[in-house]
């Protein structure tokens, strides 16, 4: 972990100003499973820093902003290494500020966003520009991966080095397979001179062509196209045996099948340097949702069977699925407003992740509160990211949460710009109250600001 | 009933409601005058974004037929040709008030979208590969007038399934009717997770075709070809064309139209005696009647601006003695 940078490393208009003044989260239950904490403490940050985990009703510093949270849970900020921004070219979706007021609003203390935007961020000028941005308007720390291939056509090479040295935090063509392993072979070898990682987004679109959901029962049913299982786990298939070969690193983005989790595993038990992740919304939902026909359970990949619902499951708990991630797609309401076939792809899911995930999972039992944490946080380590922790004289990265209470999604609005997210209207268990990011204060939840004001 | 969106929806009470109420209109049809002012001073708006012959002219006859006001609308050369969105062409079609939409979309789900949109019934009359209702409910009402009922008949439906609303809908419905099901068609056109999602048998061979008592042939369009679904056309017609070799004089053969002549059927069946095509085509309008009657009598308010009071409109008039 020598070599991880720390999430302040990231752009963010919290990097500049004043120093705020010290915080004291008083009698928060404190829970993180990789320090191997579970106990009630005052957390005191300080200067950026978590300066003291302090017994229960010890004296504050003076001056400092007293929470009192009784009651309430701190965790280690999550860390989301996939979202999209829109920017540039679909600003009316999202952009850098809405999309990460709507991380801080989750939980994130840190997020990565993909370059399948348009133009696609593919020279080091235009990701120069997006950390610019990033810097006057991101509410958490954001980084920027750059496409693999220009344009994301899967044909040439970027400029790898130089969109690393521009800042660039990673590759990805997400949105777009890169269909030729003839490419993905030559990023791969070049990845040893750029030493950044490349995340893929795996799906053959050979077999996944026409298709608009998972291929099952509830596709035949419905006479909508299918995009199959195996058009992604015959891709991670390859493109893990390509990594193999070349003794290459890669990070698979948004598993959804079994099939992938069987493939990861394989792989991983190789010796492969291979990372994954999964989102919220293929942990908790199945393809049985779009027998509503409503565009808001449309996304790629697709909501697909119970079973590959259970062995996602499975693969989290055991480590196979390294860490969740929202793949936050935000769309607009005349986008989705249309028959499914015809609907844009895509949910947004900052705002709700460890809620919907707390709620599904965490409270039936299926997963221990602590997996669950741990793997939110994950996230931050195969882009060279410390994943965020609470320790004395640890960088400050915390999620207040209040896991009693009980919320519907989306009632009150959304942070985000769009409002396709799949939970709408769902009660969830669990609410973010406050967001501390590279030691600010990113988020307080508007009716808990007003309580503690 | 308040839409007809799907048969998946109905059960076999609402079905056999409708096929009571068509074999009431079909003694309409053989008066001089074929009309009957049951829904007069109705507005029904039909909307066709894929070409059709049949279906379209159908549900048109039947509301006339109903004494409705009928505007019909086709994708091409309207609003539509000028990118038009659904929900603003449904805003502005119901700002005429229309009792009822009849739509018809490449896409599935499309009808039960515009019932968010609109404050009129709605049918569909066909969305994507997903559904189309009427015609079940056409093919149901002619095997019941010809046979009776459909307990524990045999119906094979043979074709293009993958690609079919028409097969997704006879299937529900049949089997809802009692009768048993039996898909067959190359792999390459049977959906994945069909005997799953429907209840249906599968066969990939015409083998065991004796023991249908009906046969329902789709329609095998020539772009599948293309799309290597089969290798031609000659080879889908050896396999699985229903001639009267195949077709045993005690079975029923149905199909709804239009026929691909010597591809899906072979042009002595589609004349022969056990053929119920043209009967189907009558049944569309004495079923379309029904299912207009259906929803637009079944009590519940109407009108697209919600402006209109309906007490105001005529009280519908029973005809013969529905049932």
């Amino acid at each position: 972990m020598a070599d991880m940078r720390p999430i302040s490393s990231l752009d963010w208009r919290g990097s500049q100003g004043e120093p705020e003044r010290d915080l004291v989260l008083r009698g928060v239950r404190v829970l993180d499973p990789r320090e191997g904490i579970d106990a009630t403490h005052d957390v005191v940050v300080r200067d950026g820093e978590i300066a003291e985990l302090a017994a229960a009703g010890a004296d504050g510093p003076e001056g400092a902003e007293i929470v009192d949270a009784e009651g309430l849970s701190v965790f280690p900020a999550f860390f989301d290494p996939h979202v999209h921004l829109r920017t540039p070219g679909h600003e009316h979706k999202e952009d850098i500020e809405t999309g990460s007021r709507a991380a801080a609003a989750g939980g994130f203390c840190g997020i990565l966003a993909m370059a399948n935007t348009d133009p696609p961020a593919d020279d080091a000028g235009h990701v120069a520009a997006l950390r610019d941005r990033a810097r006057e308007q991101a509410a958490v720390p954001t980084g920027f991966l750059a496409c693999v291939t220009r344009g994301m056509l899967g044909a040439e090479l970027t400029e790898m080095a130089e969109l690393a040295d521009a800042g660039a935090v990673g590759f990805s063509d997400d949105g777009m397979p890169i269909t030729s392993g003839r490419v993905l072979r030559r990023a791969l070898q070049y990845q040893r001179l750029v030493g950044l990682p490349i995340a893929l987004h795996e799906e053959d679109p050979e077999l996944s062509a026409g298709g608009s959901m998972h291929e099952g029962a509830v596709s035949a049913a419905l006479g909508i196209a299918g995009l199959p299982s195996i058009s992604e786990s015959t891709m991670i298939a390859r493109d893990a045996a390509i990594a193999t070969f070349e003794g290459a690193a890669i990070h698979v983005q948004h598993l959804s099948a079994a099939e992938s989790v069987a493939a990861v595993e394989l792989a991983k038990s190789n010796g492969l340097q291979i990372t994954c992740e999964a989102s919220p919304h293929h942990l908790t939902l199945t393809d049985e949702e779009v027998r509503s026909l409503d565009a808001r359970f449309k996304m790629n990949p697709p909501l697909r069977a119970q079973a590959d619902r259970e062995a996602l499951i499975d693969g989290l708990r055991r480590g196979v699925i390294d860490c969740i991630a929202t793949d936050h797609a935000p769309h607009a309401t005349h986008e989705k407003e249309v028959p499914f076939e015809q609907a844009a792809w895509g949910v947004i899911g900052l705002e709700t992740a460890f809620s919907a995930v707390f709620t599904e999972l965490v409270l039936p039992g299926v997963l221990e509160l602590e997996t669950v944490l741990e793997r939110l946080t994950a996230g931050a380590a195969p882009f060279g990211f410390e994943p965020p922790r609470i320790a004395p004289s640890a960088e400050a990265n915390l999620v207040l949460v209040d896991t009693e209470a009980e919320w519907e999604a989306g009632i009150e609005g959304w942070e985000s710009r769009s409002a396709n997210s799949c939970f709408d209207g769902r009660r969830l268990r669990g609410r973010v109250l406050m967001t501390v990011a590279a030691g600010r204060v990113a988020y307080r939840q508007r009716s808990f600001a007003m309580g503690v004001a | 009933m308040r839409h007809l969106l799907a048969i998946e929806d109905l059960d076999r009470d609402d079905i056999e409601r409708i096929m009571s109420r068509a074999s009431s209109f079909a003694e309409v049809g053989r008066r001089d005058i074929k009309k009957v002012p049951a829904l007069r001073g109705r507005t029904i708006v039909s909307l066709f974004y894929e070409s059709s012959t049949r279906t379209s002219s159908s549900f048109e006859l039947a509301a006339k037929r109903l004494s409705a006001d009928v505007v019909s609308i086709k994708a091409a050369g309207s609003a539509v040709d000028k990118g038009e969105s659904l929900k603003d062409t449904i805003a502005t079609l119901s700002a005429y008030a229309p009792e009822a939409i009849v739509i018809r979309h490449p896409y599935a789900g499309a009808a039960k979208l515009v019932t968010a949109w609109t404050s009129a019934a709605v049918v569909n009359a066909g969305d994507g590969k997903h559904e189309h209702p009427s015609q079940a409910l056409l093919d149901t009402y002619t095997l019941l007038d010809r046979i009776g009922s459909l307990e524990g008949k045999r119906i094979w439906i043979v074709g293009d399934v993958l690609h079919s609303r028409v097969a997704r809908s006879c299937a529900m419905c049949f089997r809802t009717m009692g009768a048993e099901v039996t898909l067959c068609g190359p792999p390459t056109l049977i959906p994945r997770g069909v005997t799953e999602a429907l209840g249906t048998d599968v066969a990939h061979d015409l083998g065991r075709l004796g023991e249908a008592d009906i046969v329902y042939a789709l329609r095998m369009q020539k772009e599948r070809m293309n799309e290597s679904f089969v290798p031609s056309i000659r080879e889908y017609a050896t396999h699985y064309q229903i001639d009267s070799r195949r077709l045993a004089p005690r079975q029923l053969l149905m199909h709804p139209g239009p026929v691909n002549r010597g591809v899906e059927l072979s042009p002595e069946v589609i004349d022969g005696p056990a053929s119920l095509i043209t009967a189907q085509v009558e049944s569309g309008l004495v079923v379309r009647m029904a299912i207009l009657y259906e929803i637009l009598t079944s009590g519940e308010p109407r009108g697209g601006s919600g402006r209109r009071d309906d007490a105001e409109l005529p009280a519908p008039t029973p005809i013969g003695e529905p049932a």
